[in-house]
Formats: C-alpha cells, sequence, structure tokens
C-alpha cells in the first residue's frame, strides 16, 4: 500500500524560526529521511516552498486562468511531503507520527490510488 | 488484507448472531469456540450454495470459517477480538464505529441500527458503506493491534462500547428514555471483550458497570415513562441478579490491581446498588471514588457529580461551592445538568426563587422529554404555595 504523508503546519511561524532552529529542524528530517529510508519505506518527498510562492491554474471554457497564491486560504499550509510504502494505516500512522512536524503540526496520511 | 476482513465478517458475524440468539436460552456450549465455528462453517456453505460461488472464492471462505481444521476456540476468540479491534479502529469516525460494531458484531440489521440511533435507513446504509470502504481503500489491518498500540486502541474499543450502553440508556434523544435493545448489545459485546481478554481489568470493570446501572433499568422510568431519581426508586425492583453478577465482575476486576476509570465508575454504581435505603448510601466513598475519578479521568462532568456526591456526604451548601466553580470556570455553560443540579442544591436548602430560576434554565437546556418533565414537575414543586 501506498500512502501520501501531508504535512501541515503554520508557515509563519516556520519562517520565524532562529538559524539554530531551522538547523535542528533540518536534523531531524535528515534522521527521519535515514530511518525510514533504511527501513524501505520511503518512496519519495521534498519540501516544498511557502504559499506565498504559489500559482493556481484552471482551464474554464478553453480559457486560461492563473493567479497568485495558493488553491485556498487556511490557518495551516502544506510545507512538505512524503509518499511511503506500508503494508496497512496501522504502520502508516506509526510513519505519520515519526514526521517531525507531527509534534507541531498535522499530517494527514491518504491512500494513493492504486491505478 | 481486505479480502480477509470482508470473508471474515460475513461468516463469522452469522454465526456470532445465532450465538446470541441461541446462548441465552440453550446456555453457552462446553465448547463454544467449536459450536461457532461449526455454525459458521454451515452457514458460509448454505450460502455459498445458493449463490453458486466458485471454487477459488469456495476456497477462501473455508480458511475463514475453519473449515478442514480442528475447530480450535482460541482461533475463533482471535477471529471475533480482530472485528473487534478492526471494527473500532480510531481511523473511523466514531458514528462508524458503533454502527459497524453493532452490525459485524451483534448482527443488528442496518434497520434496526438506524432506528436506535434514529437516523434513516438510508444514512446508515450510506455511513457503513462509507467505513468499509475505508477499511478496504485505506488498509485498515483486519487484527488485534501489536503490543505497543494495544492501550490506547483498547481505550477505543471500551470507549465504543460504553458509548453504546449509554445510548441506549440515557437516550439523548426522543421520546423512549430507555433502549433496552442497546443496552443488552453493549453487555453482551463487552462480556464477549472480558472472554477475549481476561487479563484487562478495565473491560471487567466496563461489563460491571453496566451490570451495576441495567440493574436500575426497570426502577429508572415510572409508568408514565419520567425519569425517577435514585432516591424515589423503587428498590425492591432492581435486579438482584445483575447486581450480583456485576459486584462480583468488579471484585475479580480490582483483584488484578490496576485501577482505571471504568472499574471506580464501577465501584460508585456498587456504592448505590448495595444500599437497601437511600439513606443507607455511602456517600463519603462516593464523594472519595469521584476524586479519585477525576485523577484518573479529569472531566467537568466528573467535578460536577463529585459536588452532588459532596452535598449529599456534608450537606448542599458544600455541594454548591463546588458547582459554584464549576459555573465559574465556565466548561459546562449550556449543559443541562449543571443548571438541574444548582437548582436540586438551591431547592434542598430552600432558596426557592433561586432553584426556579435554575429549573427554568435547565428545562430551556434540556433534550429528553422524559428528563423535561422531571424539571417541570420539579419547577412546579418549588413555585407552588411559596
Amino acid at each position: 500500500m501506498k500512502y501520501l504523508l501531508m504535512i501541515y503546519g503554520d508557515e509563519a511561524s516556520l519562517a520565524a524560526l532562529s538559524p539554530e532552529e531551522g538547523a535542528q529542524m533540518m536534523a531531524a528530517y535528515d534522521k527521519f529521511g535515514e530511518e525510514y529510508g533504511a527501513k524501505g519505506v520511503l518512496r519519495g518527498g521534498e519540501r516544498l516552498r511557502p504559499t506565498s510562492d504559489a500559482t493556481t491554474v484552471r482551464v474554464r471554457n478553453g480559457q486560461l486562468a492563473t493567479a497568485d497564491g495558493p488553491y485556498a486560504e487556511t490557518k495551516e499550509q502544506i510545507g512538505g511531503y512524503f509518499v511511503i510504502e506500508c503494508d496497512n494505516l496501522d504502520e502508516a500512522i506509526g510513519v505519520a507520527a515519526a514526521v517531525p512536524a507531527a509534534h507541531v503540526g498535522t499530517v494527514e496520511v491518504r491512500p494513493i490510488w492504486d491505478m | 488484507m481486505a479480502g480477509d476482513w470482508d470473508l471474515a465478517e460475513e461468516c463469522a458475524q452469522d454465526a456470532f448472531a445465532r450465538a446470541l440468539e441461541r446462548w441465552p436460552d440453550d446456555g453457552v456450549p462446553t465448547n463454544p469456540g467449536a459450536w461457532l465455528t461449526t455454525v459458521a462453517r454451515h452457514r458460509a456453505l448454505d450460502r455459498l450454495r445458493r449463490a453458486g460461488v466458485e471454487a477459488a472464492k469456495y476456497e477462501e471462505m473455508v480458511v475463514v470459517s475453519g473449515e478442514g481444521s480442528t475447530a480450535r476456540s482460541d482461533e475463533i476468540a482471535d477471529d471475533r477480538l480482530r472485528l473487534i479491534f478492526t471494527c473500532c479502529h480510531p481511523a473511523l469516525t466514531v458514528d462508524a464505529q458503533v454502527a459497524l460494531t453493532l452490525r459485524t458484531l451483534a448482527g443488528l440489521t442496518t434497520t434496526e441500527i438506524a432506528r436506535a440511533f434514529l437516523v434513516s435507513d438510508e444514512t446508515m446504509a450510506k455511513r457503513l458503506v462509507r467505513a468499509k470502504a475505508k477499511i478496504r481503500h485505506a488498509a485498515i489491518p483486519y487484527r488485534v493491534p501489536p503490543g505497543h498500540l494495544l492501550p490506547e486502541r483498547t481505550t477505543a474499543v471500551l470507549g465504543v462500547l460504553y458509548l453504546l450502553f449509554n445510548e441506549g440508556y440515557s437516550a439523548t434523544h426522543g421520546a423512549q428514555m430507555i433502549r433496552r435493545d442497546l443496552c443488552a448489545e453493549a453487555i453482551r459485546l463487552a462480556r464477549l471483550l472480558v472472554e477475549l481478554m481476561p487479563d484487562e481489568p478495565e473491560a471487567r470493570g466496563l461489563l460491571a458497570l453496566m451490570l451495576l446501572h441495567d440493574a436500575r433499568r426497570a426502577a429508572r422510568v415510572d409508568a408514565a415513562g419520567d425519569l425517577v431519581t435514585l432516591d424515589e426508586q423503587d428498590r425492591a425492583t432492581w435486579d438482584a441478579g445483575e447486581i450480583a453478577e456485576g459486584l462480583a465482575t468488579l471484585e475479580s476486576a480490582l483483584r488484578q490491581r490496576r485501577t482505571g476509570p471504568y472499574q471506580v465508575q464501577a465501584a460508585i454504581a456498587a456504592c448505590h446498588d448495595s444500599a437497601a435505603r437511600p439513606e443507607d448510601t455511602d456517600w463519603h466513598e462516593i464523594a472519595l471514588l469521584y476524586e479519585e475519578l477525576s485523577l484518573l479521568a479529569p472531566s467537568p462532568v466528573v467535578e460536577l457529580n463529585r459536588a452532588v456526591a459532596v452535598a449529599m456526604a456534608r450537606g448542599p451548601e458544600a455541594g454548591l461551592d463546588l458547582v459554584d466553580q464549576l459555573d465559574a470556570a465556565g466548561t459546562l455553560t449550556g449543559y443541562h445538568l449543571l443548571a438541574a443540579t444548582r437548582a436540586d442544591l438551591l431547592r434542598r436548602l430552600d432558596r426557592r426563587d433561586e432553584a426556579a430560576a435554575a429549573y427554568r434554565e435547565a428545562l430551556g437546556l434540556v433534550g429528553g422529554d422524559a428528563e423535561r418533565r422531571y424539571l417541570q414537575r420539579r419547577l412546579a414543586e418549588v413555585t407552588a404555595s411559596a
């Protein structure tokens, strides 16, 4: 089973981190990546630039409409994602709980549609 | 993974349903596991024969129903426990957990469950379909969780059974004060859980709690369907057999020496059930138990109950102090029992005008018809012949 872990957090507080705190966070993600990479669970994942760099795109009646900003203005934003491979939801929940952001933000676990 | 769940659900459900029908009358067979296996197998065969299912499917089904292997009761026990934990997985909404548990473990029909929760058949059917789809799509495992997840998940399972019982016992909405069938199902399932998890004292605690409450069922509502409070109940109508079983169950739970909120609540219920007359009730003990409960499971509702116990043990004035503190904290604003408790204490202190105001406030918040009539009766008392 493949799952997408979407990492939600408050961008503003992330941007306000001191250099030391930022380094600590990166180290935590390195550790997470090493641990779950070695277990063969991690299938991919990236950190995303903030929603201020986001662009939304729609095509209606053949007309392209682009706009600045994210799809929805929310209190917490997607800051990154992982794709993982697990046997079942309990294992996926275990991996989600190990994502450093789970302690300050929220991790949404979504099964990937097997096509 | 998903196949296991569907097939196991299909045949196990029938066998359990039959067991629940038959065992109360015929008694539990000497080897309940073997009995269940046999029934599950016969049911599966019948069903497959009728449906003309192909060989491969049949093979699969046989594995689940235990055909071809010696019927081992622990295998069946494992199957039922797996079902319980799958139904009560925290990734499902609590509504869905309750509905699935009733459907797969109690064998209730969708219509019966819909009626119990006062929603349309269609809504309940959708809820069940959605829950089953999530079990499949998100790969909720069909198993008893491993050790490190067990405490959290067991709490979830106990919570679902407790909710089920409460829904039946207090019927938060609508006319029928006690929905007997829900209570009975909750007790059956709690009994099953005790059997399946003999080392879990909180499962016993929950069963004891249910039995000790259920024993007072007949006395709790009068002929008109109105609520009768503990001190006004006809204690002769309490079910002595259920009380005895509840007390014995609680005792065996306490002997396991791992306390928990259900055991403490059962101990409180035991204090009431053991009192032959209302004035024999050990309110000091009850107040202490509520204090312990508020440490184990802090909640303003528990605090409110403690206030009532303190009022009974040390007088309405002392209880009212605690109620005032709760009121000031604001966590129970809008909860009809806060206003009703305040009203009751003021009535006992003969502060009639304040009591009347509090009864009116409670009436504005209450949902159930029986409780409403009770409050109206009290309001009439304090406003009459001042």
